[in-house]
């Protein structure tokens, strides 16, 4: 099975090549045809592994130069990072980094080891693999048509693209170590390697604000993973195993040594899914060009938060009572809150990619609370929300950064009429915020599923987070679209031009197609693949969601295209009568000018409700901060002090 | 296969029926709201004089895009309509009911006008103040029942009100945002004398506005559908109780219409959430500790 090695090491492969591109065109042959290849080769070893049925297969025992490459690695991961916290002058944060690679060293050049599988691969991170992959790739290749805008309006900013694109390839090679690794240390290191990457694309542009920001991430990251190592060491130093499968298993089981690491670990992947307290890390991630951001938001980085997190949740049902450990309820509390407030935060940004990244956060939430109750219907809501999450917000983000390129600005108030000044992309954008919260989408359906198993579970806090956040999510989204569509006269308002590239179209195209592919498919989808996955996860045998539902679903999802297909063919030859529109009798002969009271024409500028000076980001965030982190103290308390 | 005949016929009783029970009901709304207001009041069946007349002018539009969304916004109400009466899932009928309502927005915002645009932007507001204690009612019956589904809900042995009392206390609350009824009647107003004239219905001309009342009524008798469903159970005695509950809960909102002033966005978001967080989440937290299974 030497497809898992090339998966992992071709994209750093290509990562080296482009150390060497230079500065000419060679680098960006490299880089469609690196993404290229490594698309393909995922839809590849997908189609292997359900060739083979999915059966989990344990792979590589053997790996003493493989072990002893990663330390190699995890070493200069810390030297790196050491070396930029001195050169920033940030020196506390390089201890975040010497501490745990330190501990692991240690733990691997003395301890014993039992002989273990390094590589594990089953449905779930085949799945991840294939969404690694496709979307990955695809940002990738928007990339290049990206970067050539992007510096081209941003002269200021050094020209160092195949850097950025480097960087892009390492993280995506760090995504499928992550993903596939089962092997605790492995699992250690390509957590901060990903970290390390999130931390370089951010400082990409070298200004001020990039470089506070690279660190706030650097630090909130590298934190988390202290926890991770912490766990992993306490783990080996009890039980001495460094298996993960054997580790989840132990938690499940409920073996009392299981419990610290397990909440340690969760508590990583909090940090990492940019929970609250620790989401301003990636709302600063924002300032790296918009391919970065994609990445970070929509397939990799933070989907690596949920996927530790679906991976533990059998073990945050108690093997005895069959009731939530406390574990469990924390993460499902943390993640139900940060749903809810970052959903109300997100209403008073009126900067796209603002609302884009308080969303991801948002939804990240939601994913973490049903990650965070451990059954098989949230699991099952879980990963149909990662699945469109990943999606729609990779269109979202390569949308918003084509938008930005012709319209230069990102200001949703800016938008209006977007869809007869750039209807390409408006289109676009409206496939891809439909895709976050309208019926029959896969958000809805998630969030139906999640509702009915957060009363199962008695868990109330989470109930009125999700139904609240619910309410706010549909407000922010809907008046964005409510801009996109408004009518304007293209007669009198200043022409656009689309300067959208060939790849970015090609990425855009993909990725559209592919949400309404997943929405027309996902009840097949529910039944060939993910109902399979939680059997195997929870040994249970059973169908999530009811057949009546989802034929019911098939047959709204008919409707929602059918209607206002058969409702707009029917307009189109309406005999109609166009007016003006209703100013008190004070037009001027169009809908965009009305007369003032000095009698002069006066144009008209519309805008939505923000209520930004109530609960704008500066407002709201330190609070929130402080009440997850009280929660998290006192529940980690709790935890420990029950544990030890 | 009989079990289907009754659906279909359920939903072919909806779709006919719900616009002239609608009607009758606003056709009664306007006379009680004359009486109150000491005036004889237009006909009975007034609305539907009205609607008739509506439907027989020519449309005039803003832009030809409203017109289709307003016909979705009619289709998808009947098709959450027929969900409801047909007995399936309660939540999903929500669901649907909500990217209904998401059209009226866009058929309001496309104009690019600005009464319309405020009071779009408003009916945002409104949604976003009644969906929760919408939602927390469907969590509500499952609490109660273990199951969505409506057609099994009604089956019950006694009326789910005996469990929801605060649950419907909240849901009648915010019945008179959806309804957009004083004091919350901030997106439009029945009467075209408020500061954003008719709000999101200002250019909805002719036809456009024919289907706008005619998608109220259809969902007025949903909603009513909902608030019958707290009484009905197994005993056909419950029926005509609902009935009677549901004429109640439309007088009160003609009572509440007639002698209240218009309330500010904020004041409706704060009471709306206020009241469905204490009345209705604390009645659903309290079951769930109670109900052991």
């Amino acid at each position: 099975m030497y497809a898992i090695p090339f998966l992992i090491c071709f994209p750093l492969f290509v990562a080296f090549l482009l150390a060497f591109a230079g500065k000419g065109k060679a680098g960006n042959v490299i880089t469609i045809g690196g993404a290229g290849i490594i698309m393909l080769s995922s839809v590849v070893f997908f189609i292997y592994c359900a060739l083979n049925g999915f059966e989990g297969m344990e792979l590589f025992f053997e790996t003493e130069f493989a072990d002893r490459l990663i330390l190699l690695g995890e070493i200069l991961l810390m030297i790196l990072v050491t070396f930029q916290c001195f050169k920033h002058r940030k020196y506390w944060i390089s201890l975040l980094s010497i501490v745990p690679t330190c501990m692991i060293a240690y733990m691997e050049l003395t301890g014993e080891h039992e002989e273990i599988a390094h590589i594990y691969v089953d449905r779930l991170s085949a799945l991840m693999c294939l969404i690694v992959g496709i979307i990955g790739s695809l940002i990738i290749i928007y990339a290049v048509g990206y970067m050539d805008g992007y510096h081209a309006h941003h002269k200021e900013i050094e020209d160092r693209r195949y850097y950025f694109f480097l960087l892009l390839f390492v993280f995506m090679g760090a995504m499928y170590g992550f993903v596939l690794s089962s092997s605790l240390i492995w699992l250690d290191f390509f957590w901060e390697l990903t970290s390390v990457c999130s931390f370089m694309l951010i400082g990409y542009t070298r200004l001020e604000e990039a470089v506070t920001n690279s660190f706030r991430a650097l630090w909130m990251n590298l934190f988390g993973g202290l926890a991770l190592a912490i766990g992993i060491v306490y783990y080996h130093h009890f039980v001495g195993d460094l298996s993960f499968r054997e580790f989840i298993e132990e938690g499940i089981a409920g073996n009392p040594y299981s419990v610290i690491p397990i909440t340690l670990m969760a508590f990583a992947a909090l940090t990492k899914a940019a929970q609250l307290p620790f989401s301003p890390w990636l709302l600063g991630a924002m300032v790296a060009p918009t391919p970065s951001s994609a990445l970070l938001h929509s397939a990799t980085m933070v989907k690596a938060g949920v996927y530790v997190l679906i991976r533990l949740s059998p073990a945050f049902q108690d093997a005895v009572t069959e009731e939530l450990t406390m574990t469990g309820s924390m993460i499902s509390i943390i993640g139900g809150f940060t749903f809810c407030v970052a959903s109300v935060m997100a209403i008073a940004q009126a900067d796209a990619k603002r609302v884009l990244a308080l969303s991801t956060v948002s939804n990240l939430g939601l994913m973490v609370a049903c990650a965070g109750v451990g059954t098989p219907e949230t699991i099952w809501a879980c990963i149909f929300l990662m699945i469109f999450h990943a999606v729609s917000k990779a269109l979202l983000f390569l949308d918003v950064g084509a938008t930005e390129n012709s319209l230069f600005s990102r200001d949703i108030e800016n938008m209006h009429g977007l869809l007869s000044r750039l209807p390409r992309l408006a289109v676009f954008m409206f496939i891809g915020i439909a895709g976050m919260f309208l019926a029959p989408f896969g958000m809805l359906i998630s969030k139906w599923s999640a509702l009915r198993a957060m009363v199962d579970e008695k868990s109330m806090m989470t109930l009125i987070f999700i139904v609240f956040g619910s309410a706010t999510t549909s407000f922010y989204w809907s008046k964005w679209m409510g801009k996109i569509i408004a009518h304007v006269n293209l007669e009198t308002t200043t022409p656009v031009k689309d300067v959208t590239k060939k790849s970015e179209l090609f990425s855009l195209w993909i990725e559209a197609v592919l949400m309404i592919l997943l929405c027309i498919l996902f009840p097949l989808l529910s039944k060939i693949y993910v109902d399979p996955l939680l059997d195997d996860m929870f040994a249970s045998n059973g169908e999530v969601l009811p057949m009546s539902i989802l034929y019911m679903l098939v047959v709204i999802i008919t409707f929602v295209f059918a209607i206002p297909l058969i409702t707009s063919a029917y307009a189109q030859h309406l005999a109609s009568n166009t007016k003006m529109s209703y100013m008190g009798g004070i037009n001027t002969g169009t809908n965009h000018n009305f007369v003032d009271s000095f009698g002069e024409p006066k144009k008209l500028f519309l805008t939505n409700y923000y209520f930004a000076t109530r609960i704008g980001v500066r407002k709201l965030m330190l609070p929130s901060q402080i009440i997850t982190l009280a929660i998290l103290l006192l529940m980690g308390c709790i935890i420990f002090g029950g544990a030890l | 296969m009989n079990t289907m005949i009754t659906k279909i016929l359920w939903a072919l009783a909806y779709l006919i029926l719900a616009p002239l029970i609608g009607g009758l009901l606003e056709g009664f709304d306007r006379k009680i709201s004359a009486r109150m207001q000491r005036r004889v009041g237009p006909p009975l069946l007034q609305p539907f004089y009205d609607v008739g007349k509506l439907l027989h002018k020519q449309t005039i539009n803003v832009t030809k895009a409203q017109s289709f969304l307003m016909l979705s916004y009619l289709l998808f109400m009947m098709i959450t309509g027929v969900m409801f009466f047909t007995g399936i899932d309660i939540l999903m009928c929500v669901f649907v009911l909500s990217t209904a309502a998401m059209f009226l927005y866009f058929a309001a915002t496309v104009t690019s006008s600005p009464y319309s645009t405020i009071g779009a932007s408003r009916e945002l507001i409104q949604i976003m103040a009644y969906e929760p204690a919408v939602l927390l009612t469907c969590v509500g019956f499952y609490v109660v029942r273990k199951t969505f589904e409506v057609g099994s809900i009604v089956k019950a042995d006694d009326s789910a009100i005996r469990y929801l009392p605060g649950v419907f206390l909240a849901f009648v609350f915010v019945l008179t945002i959806k309804m957009r009824k004083s004091p919350f009647d901030i997106s439009t107003s029945h009467h075209a004398n408020q500061e954003v004239i008719k709000g999101v219905t200002s250019e909805l001309g002719a036809r456009n506005l024919a289907y706008f009342q005619i998608t109220e009524w259809y969902e007025n008798v949903i909603l009513m559908g909902i608030i019958g469903l707290f009484i009905i159970n197994r005993n056909p005695i419950s029926i005509p109780i609902a009935i009677a509950v549901v004429l109640i809960v439309y007088f009160l909102e003609i009572l509440i219409d007639n002698c209240s002033a218009r309330m500010k966005y904020t004041q409706m978001l704060f009471l709306a959430w206020t009241v469905t967080l204490i009345a209705s989440g604390c009645n659903i937290w309290l079951l769930m500790m109670i109900l052991k299974d």
